[in-house]
């Protein structure tokens, strides 16, 4: 189900243009607002229904299983870690859902810019930036040489 | 320049209504509310119309709290209460204090240059910097379209007011004519493109602001989930990492 913007809810702050991963959620050149600007091209990834701080952004369902009536929307809570859906159906049901967005608090992972810079010995190293450390390991297991098949070494 | 005022205040008049019944967000406002209260949970009673009413005022209005950015709300604050310091000073002085003969106080001038001064520095600031056409589409600043129509005029007529201001001090006659034609150019522009400009929004912001809060309250919540009450446990997930 792809996604559609409620003009009235949106305050045109950019965050789905920003997130979208298909490129497809953009500004709307009369009323400043966000738009879908090509629902067949959507992923229906729901990115932009989740990050938007309005909770502007609803999911548009299919006509033949999804018809006119219905509703699915998304509220993220960032300082409860939790996301909220609750779909509405045609004839008056509802569902409430509710889950974990992840397992740490917000912000307690460290992005790519808060680590120091590698130092230009690490390219001669196979760990990949930050390994092992940022893994919570101690080490990245390996197989000893005695531990291989003989006469491979 | 009394008559000047009176035809802009008539444009904005007839422009917002018009705007009004040909956009129908009058009919759609009224839609909303009245199915909201259709699907009502609970009935909102009047303390409590009165009491979202208020919020509304406060919260969305005098604060712009609707921003969830706080450069746009602080961009958006100067701009709004330079816009309203700078026409409130103008109103007054073209009406309190018409001729040479009779000027007005210099706090009153100072008060306009504050205003139009704010008005600037918030407008510039969201044009060049933070309007979502240049942060998140990544256009360029001088890119016009007609959503900048209103902001544009906005910026152009108090920065012009400013030069005519300025240039009138210094005696430069000819030059404040010029500038005083592109003002008027530019002030008419503002006040006469409310159709096609975002100028209405500060009146059908505050009524979208009004029918969201009624609708909490009422339990509707526009069909958005309610908030959730399983706060800060992190997930369900092992916390113990099992890689390897």
């Amino acid at each position: 189900m792809p996604t559609f913007v409620y003009m009235t809810r949106c305050d045109g702050c950019g965050q789905c243009v920003d997130i979208c991963p298909s490129d497809i959620m953009h500004i709307d050149t009369t009323y400043r607002r966000a738009y879908n600007i090509e629902p067949n091209m959507c992923w229906e990834c729901y990115s932009c229904v989740k990050a938007c701080p309005q909770f502007a952004i609803d999911c548009r369902g299919y006509a033949d299983f999804a018809p006119l009536g219905h509703s699915v929307r998304v509220r993220r809570e960032e300082e409860k870690a939790t996301i909220s859906w609750k779909i509405k159906f045609r004839d008056g049901r509802e569902k409430d859902f509710v889950s974990p967005i992840r397992t740490t608090p917000w912000g307690s992972i460290k992005s790519p810019a808060d680590y120091d810079p590698p130092a230009a010995d690490a390219l001669k190293s196979q760990h990949l930036a930050h390994e092992p450390e940022a893994l919570n390991i101690d080490a990245l297991p390996a197989l000893r040489p005695e531990q291989l098949k003989q006469g491979l070494v | 320049m009394q008559m000047y005022i009176v035809v802009m205040v008539l444009l904005v008049v007839s422009g917002t209504l018009f705007d009004v019944i040909h956009k129908r967000s009058a009919t759609y406002f009224f839609n909303n509310w009245r199915n909201s209260r259709n699907k009502a949970k609970r009935q909102v009673g009047s303390v409590r119309m009165v009491s979202a009413a208020v919020q509304t005022a406060v919260v969305d209005v005098i604060a712009s709290g609707e921003f969830c950015n706080a450069r746009r709300r602080i961009a958006h604050l100067l701009t709004m209460y330079g816009f309203v310091i700078y026409i409130v000073t103008t109103v007054i002085m073209v009406f309190g204090y018409p001729t040479p003969a009779t000027p007005g106080p210099a706090s009153l001038l100072i008060l306009w240059v504050i205003g139009a001064l704010m008005v600037c520095g918030g407008g510039y600031w969201f044009w060049f910097d933070i309007r979502v056409d240049v942060a998140a589409e990544g256009n360029s600043p001088w890119r016009f379209v007609r959503a900048d129509l209103f902001i544009v005029a906005l910026v152009l007529s108090t920065t012009l007011a400013l030069l005519w201001a300025f240039v009138q001090a210094i005696g430069l006659t000819g030059l404040a004519a010029v500038f005083l034609a592109l003002y008027l150019i530019a002030t008419t522009v503002l006040f006469g493109s409310v159709p096609w400009s975002k100028f209405s929004h500060m009146f059908f912001k505050p009524a979208a602001a009004l029918e969201k809060r009624v609708s909490e309250a009422n339990g509707t919540r526009s069909n958005l989930p309610a908030p959730a009450d399983a706060p800060l446990t992190y997930g369900s997930v092992l916390r113990d990492n099992r890689h390897y």
